[in-house]
């Protein structure tokens, strides 16, 4: 385990500011619910009626005068979108900033096969996205509980699983494109992730392209369908593990046969 | 006992040939040099061995374990110092130290403290503020840290100043002694010639001598420099001929008018030599063996022999 205790030494200044943004960011929603619960049901009609920029949201489905319809509009903005990109980034870079640093060579001429290499940093990609999840999580009940609203944990949890495995899957197809690339990562890291996020919003907007749903992570992690549904759709994220663990066998499969520079 | 062994290995990059059909074999407790200019496939070589790159084709045995089967348990007991060290920025020395030892599931502190109190590196600061040299250093420890019974070098003085150098051959030389088997790949020949027992000369990704040193530096050969005139015209086996005139000027004749000296390089028949300096006037001659370094350049040189 000594490559991932270095890999989590590594980026745990990242890991430090994305957890407190992404926090503090929810904390921060939550906390001015109660300002805005006046104004929110009455704008909810006007928000749930502005045709396709509600739908492209999801905001047509939901009811924007409970603390639920609040929080999963917000929270799908900011942790869906944050979280992918804070998955993309973990996973994109991991193998291939060995090359670009030229620290391959050293981890390399030590007595470690490439597959421990490459499942240490993989785990250390699970460790960092779960803790985050967690103490988002934590973050995002204690403000909830602290303005003394209710909301539908049920839901709440549910909400917060499906971007746990967004994230799973963004972070598992970018470490297998990782074993691929020598440059340039971070760039195609953050598209991906951006990519999925509106391949989303353009299946709300468009119904015949509702096939899209199929295959972003975004689709299966939609807040609104998860509180009319009372579950996820499985199906979706059964499609997504797949996608996911396609990325990882790529990665082993690119990586051990790879020459290094 | 063969600590390598290299069975027509071979590597292309894409179409660009790395090495062809090496067939290399260095001995337990070998000091072995393996020279040749930049580019010639001595760093291909190595990486190949290590496991970096895999072969296009032939194979390699270390410790007769095969390179991509068991690149793992050769690795246990390689040293590897590269010829440009990198490091994981904003980590400290001692802790890249401890993370190479604990790769290595070693502890190897008391060696560490050893080998950065001898080649004086501070291990207090931070990888990227480290100088070339001392970057360097670090390697070193890294590589030796562990006692490994075989130490492959890729050009390993470049960025150490000359005590360093020295402290550093030193190390290698008590290591040598101990048995430790050391494949030292350089361009800088002096360094072969003073501390290799063996070596290899690699050029265009090929093998072209491998031998002694002693038989390698040993040619029929002669240095031959004389100070007079003489005709040397339509003598065999001179090679290098210049003339330096009493103005230093560098020419292919020598005028009778001014003293000058002729240096060049003799393989042809001794007799024929003495009986043309026997005719000519000299006032002075020199005949000794030439140096490594200019026999190689000949090796360097595309074609050349010797």
């Amino acid at each position: 385990m000594t490559i991932v205790k270095h890999e989590l030494k590594q980026s745990s200044v990242t890991f430090i500011i994305w957890t407190w943004i992404l926090g503090l960011m929810l904390a921060i929603c939550v906390l001015i619910y109660p300002e805005m619960k006046d104004q929110m049901s009455e704008l909810s009609d006007s928000f749930s009626s502005m045709g396709s920029f509600s739908s492209a949201f999801g905001m047509d489905k939901l009811n924007f005068g409970t603390l639920t319809g609040y929080y999963v509009t917000e929270c799908g903005n900011t942790l869906g979108l944050g979280g992918a990109f804070f998955a993309a980034l973990c996973g994109i870079g991991i193998l291939c900033k060995e090359e670009q640093n030229h620290t391959a060579e050293f981890l390399l001429s030590h007595p470690v096969t490439r597959v421990q290499i490459i499942t240490e940093k993989l785990i250390s990609i699970f460790i960092q996205i779960s803790v985050l999840n967690l103490l988002v999580y934590a973050f995002s009940m204690i403000s909830i509980l602290a303005i003394g609203e209710d909301i539908a944990w049920t839901d709440f949890a549910l909400l917060h699983l499906a971007f746990y495995l967004l994230q799973i899957e963004i972070a598992g197809i970018c470490f297998g494109l990782s074993a691929f690339l020598r440059k340039g990562s971070l760039g195609i890291g953050l598209g991906i992730a951006a990519i999925m996020y509106f391949l989303n919003i353009i299946a709300n907007i468009t119904e015949d392209a509702e096939f899209l749903k199929f295959i972003t992570p975004f689709g299966y992690a939609e807040g609104a369908d998860i509180v009319n549904n009372g579950c996820l759709e499985w199906g979706k994220v059964v499609i997504g593990m797949v996608l996911c663990t396609a990325g990882i066998v790529a990665a082993y499969l690119g990586y051990t046969r790879k020459d290094l520079q | 006992m063969d600590i390598i062994t290299t069975h027509d290995l071979t590597k292309y990059y894409g179409k660009s040939l790395g090495i062809t059909n090496m067939n290399l074999s260095v001995e337990k407790g070998e000091f072995f040099g393996f020279i040749g200019p930049n580019g010639a496939g001595k760093s291909t070589t190595i990486r190949t061995l290590l496991g970096f790159i895999s072969p296009t084709s032939g194979s390699a045995e270390v410790f007769g374990k095969d390179i991509i089967k068991e690149n793992k348990s050769i690795l246990q007991d390689t040293g590897y110092l590269p010829s440009e060290a990198f490091f994981y920025n904003g980590m400290k020395v001692k802790d890249v130290i401890k993370f190479s030892a604990n790769l290595r599931k070693m502890n190897c502190s008391k060696e560490a403290d050893i080998l950065c109190d001898r080649l004086q590196l501070d291990t207090s600061k931070r990888v990227n503020q480290l100088s070339f040299g001392n970057k360097k250093k670090l390697a070193i420890v890294c590589a030796l840290q562990s006692n490994p019974s075989l130490l492959i070098l890729d050009e390993p003085t470049g960025g150490l100043d000359p005590l360093m150098q020295h402290e550093f051959f030193n190390i290698l030389r008590e290591r040598n002694k101990k048995g430790t088997t050391i494949l030292f790949s350089s361009h800088i020949l002096s360094e072969v010639q003073n501390n290799c027992t063996r070596a290899a000369v690699i050029r265009e990704g090929e093998i072209i001598a491998c031998d002694n040193i002693e038989a390698l530096s040993k040619s029929n050969a002669k240095k031959i420099s004389i100070t007079g005139n003489v005709d040397l015209s339509g003598l065999e086996g001179i090679k290098d001929l210049k003339v330096t005139g009493g103005s230093d000027v560098i020419s292919e004749s020598c005028s009778s008018a001014i003293p000058c000296t002729t240096t060049f390089l003799y393989n042809g028949d001794i007799n024929l030599l003495l009986n043309r300096l026997s005719d000519g006037d000299i006032t002075d001659l020199n005949i000794s063996e030439p140096d490594l370094e200019e026999i190689f350049m000949h090796y360097y040189e595309k074609d050349g022999d010797i």
